[in-house]
């Protein structure tokens, strides 16, 4: 009860900002929200299944460039970078992009298939624990060299960017901006209640029986590979549905984005903020992140050690991430509570 | 008139190099309750791996209930066919509660989208509390699995099979780390489970088996070497050599 409502307590917080922050912040914080909605991605499949995917950036990236390609083709007819590598026209696979309603569905469409095509064959197969995470990690390098490698194609290493406006909409408004901003929190929101809504039904304690012991549940009658492709496909097309949300708000989608690095950081994010939770990978995504842009604001050159302490000191003391921090101190209030009461009594 | 629910012919089971069972034939009738023992290594857990689909024999054949070809199906197929096994450590879903461990076991909405819409009718949640009474853990239902006593979750982990109204159920070593009543309590459990399905118990101790068993099997370097009442068993010349001749892995006089 409590807890409902410093859920909803925050997320009217979420919506009210845009009164008081300045357009760079609101706009830093919109991009951080984007990171909160794959990172609850992250917590279903990691903190609920105990699977990690260390590949989540390149989820991500295809749904933004899902966006991107759409965005690019508003403000350009033959983009700039095909343009160069001596592309006459658009190619036909990217042609429908230039329609809102094809892009956006695409955006979340793309990495499920993507992820459901990766999931079968190595569930299937019984790959799992770090076997897993190491596939996952190929993956965001493999991707994000082909990305790299299709210049013509994607825009090579420099990604999409100089878009103009979304939907009619100038994206150089500061109205433009307030509005993705709060759809973002809305679809945050949303996704939200839709992740907690999973994990209270049966199908999330099955989720949570993977993590404890898949064996038992195999002999038990259940075919876990389908959960887990199930998770992982719901998984990619959330990230992929933030990515979407991240574009127009930051203005480039590059393969910086979907490598390694990215998608390990993401990991952090639910980590810190304690995984199995859902509320901790929004609040670890928004401490990680406003750390991050602060320090590296005030320390430019040792920010990324900072960075590096925070993630080993909260692995080593804080297993149970931030949430776990708090649920700790107020259970010990709790009994605290019951002693004095007890001895009240007496 | 009994008809068999397992038939083994012929397995062998070959662990790069190492046979762990040698062509061996075994039958199990329905609604009986067989005991298996034998030394260390001899393949009793083997032959459990094998009826679950946990192993692949390299030859031979199983059969269960009329016609069903085991060695083909992968573990979750068996495991609908209606083979329940109850491994030797527990294995209980310990951030779950003993209800929430129970409603899994539930032989009911076991797909992706069932589990999603369907929740519990008061039946399931009858039948679920009932069982639990019967294994005496009924007001333990929403305490998590994971802070149950050893003794505990052995008992939650059989109603958790017996809520998969199985009709073949494999025990490894139910009573390993019990207590002499808790032992008591799991025999009494095993005996009222095996009243309406057939029971595979492999057991290492002795006065459980005397206490509770029917009919055992003895097993020995991956063969079966005898298989009767428990008496004769006992009294079999090869068994004894078997035992002793291990220099008291059981001791005698449990045996005598």
């Amino acid at each position: 009860m409590k807890r409902n409502w410093s859920y909803i307590i925050a997320a009217i917080a979420l919506l009210l900002l845009p009164l008081v922050l300045s357009d760079f912040r609101l706009n830093l914080l919109g991009k951080f929200l984007t990171f909160a909605i794959v990172a609850v991605a992250i917590d279903l499949i990691w903190g609920y299944t105990g699977i990690l995917s260390l590949g989540h950036g390149v989820f991500f990236s295809l749904g933004a460039y899902c966006m991107g390609m759409y965005l690019k083709l508003q403000a350009e007819e033959l983009p700039d970078f095909m343009m160069w590598s001596g592309l006459e026209e658009v190619p036909w696979f990217w042609k429908p992009f230039q329609h809102f309603w094809f892009a956006l569905p695409m955006a979340i469409i793309i990495p499920a298939v993507f992820a459901m095509l990766i999931g079968i064959p190595t569930f299937r197969a019984g790959i799992r624990g770090v076997y897993f995470s190491i596939l996952t990690q190929a993956l965001a390098l493999v991707v994000s060299i082909f990305f790299i490698g299709q210049q013509p194609y994607t825009g090579g290493t420099n990604g999409i960017t100089n878009f103009q406006d979304i939907l009619g909409y100038s994206l150089s408004e500061a109205s433009t901006m307030r509005g993705l901003y709060i759809i973002t929190v809305v679809v945050l929101i949303i996704i939200f209640l839709l992740s907690r809504w999973l994990v209270s039904t049966k199908t999330g304690r099955v989720l949570i029986a993977i993590r404890d012991g898949e064996n038992r549940l195999k002999f038990l009658g259940y075919n876990t590979s389908v959960f887990k492709v199930g998770v992982f496909a719901l998984s990619a097309a959330i990230a992929g549905l933030a990515g979407a949300l991240f574009v127009p708000q930051v203005g480039i989608i590059s393969p910086s984005m979907m490598g390694i690095l990215p998608s390990v950081e993401m990991a952090i994010w639910v980590a810190v903020g304690g995984r199995g939770t859902l509320s901790g990978a929004v609040i670890g995504t928004l401490v990680v992140n406003f750390a991050k842009s602060y320090l590296s604001e005030t320390f430019p050159d040792v920010w990324l050690y900072f960075l590096g302490a925070l993630f080993i000191g909260v692995v080593l003391f804080f297993p149970q991430g931030i949430v776990g921090v708090f649920e700790k101190i107020s259970k010990r209030r709790k009994a605290q509570h019951c002693l004095v009461a007890g001895e009240e009594q007496v | 008139m009994a008809e068999t629910i397992i038939y083994m012919e012929n397995v062998t089971v070959n662990f790069s190099g190492f046979k762990a069972l040698k062509e061996v034939s075994f039958y199990v009738d329905r609604g009986e309750l067989r005991f298996l023992i034998g030394p260390n290594g001899a393949g009793k857990t083997t032959l459990l791996d094998v009826i679950c689909g946990k192993v692949k024999p390299e030859k031979g054949r199983v059969i269960f209930g009329d016609s069903l070809d085991i060695c083909r199906l992968s573990e979750y197929r068996i495991a609908r066919a209606g083979i329940s096994r109850k491994f030797q450590t527990p294995s209980v879903f310990s951030n779950l509660t003993v209800f929430e461990n129970m409603e899994i076991a539930l032989k009911k909405n076991t797909g992706v989208l069932s589990s999603l819409l369907h929740s519990l009718n008061s039946a399931d949640t009858d039948r679920i509390f009932s069982v639990l009474k019967k294994v005496g853990l009924k007001e333990k239902s929403n305490q998590k699995a994971g802070f149950l006593s050893h003794g505990e979750k052995q008992w939650l982990e059989l109603a958790m099979t017996i809520m998969q109204e199985p009709k073949l159920l494999l025990v490894d070593e139910p009573v390993a780390g019990m207590t002499g009543r808790e032992r008591i309590r799991t025999g009494e459990i095993l005996m009222e489970i095996a009243n309406d399905r057939s029971v595979i118990v492999v057991e290492h101790d002795m006065n459980f088996v005397q206490r509770f068993a029917r009919k055992v099997t003895v097993l020995h370097e991956g063969q079966i070497i005898c298989e009767g009442s428990f008496d004769r068993v006992k009294n079999d010349p090869v068994v004894i050599d078997v035992y002793l001749g291990r220099g008291g892995e059981v001791d005698s006089h449990a045996l005598n």
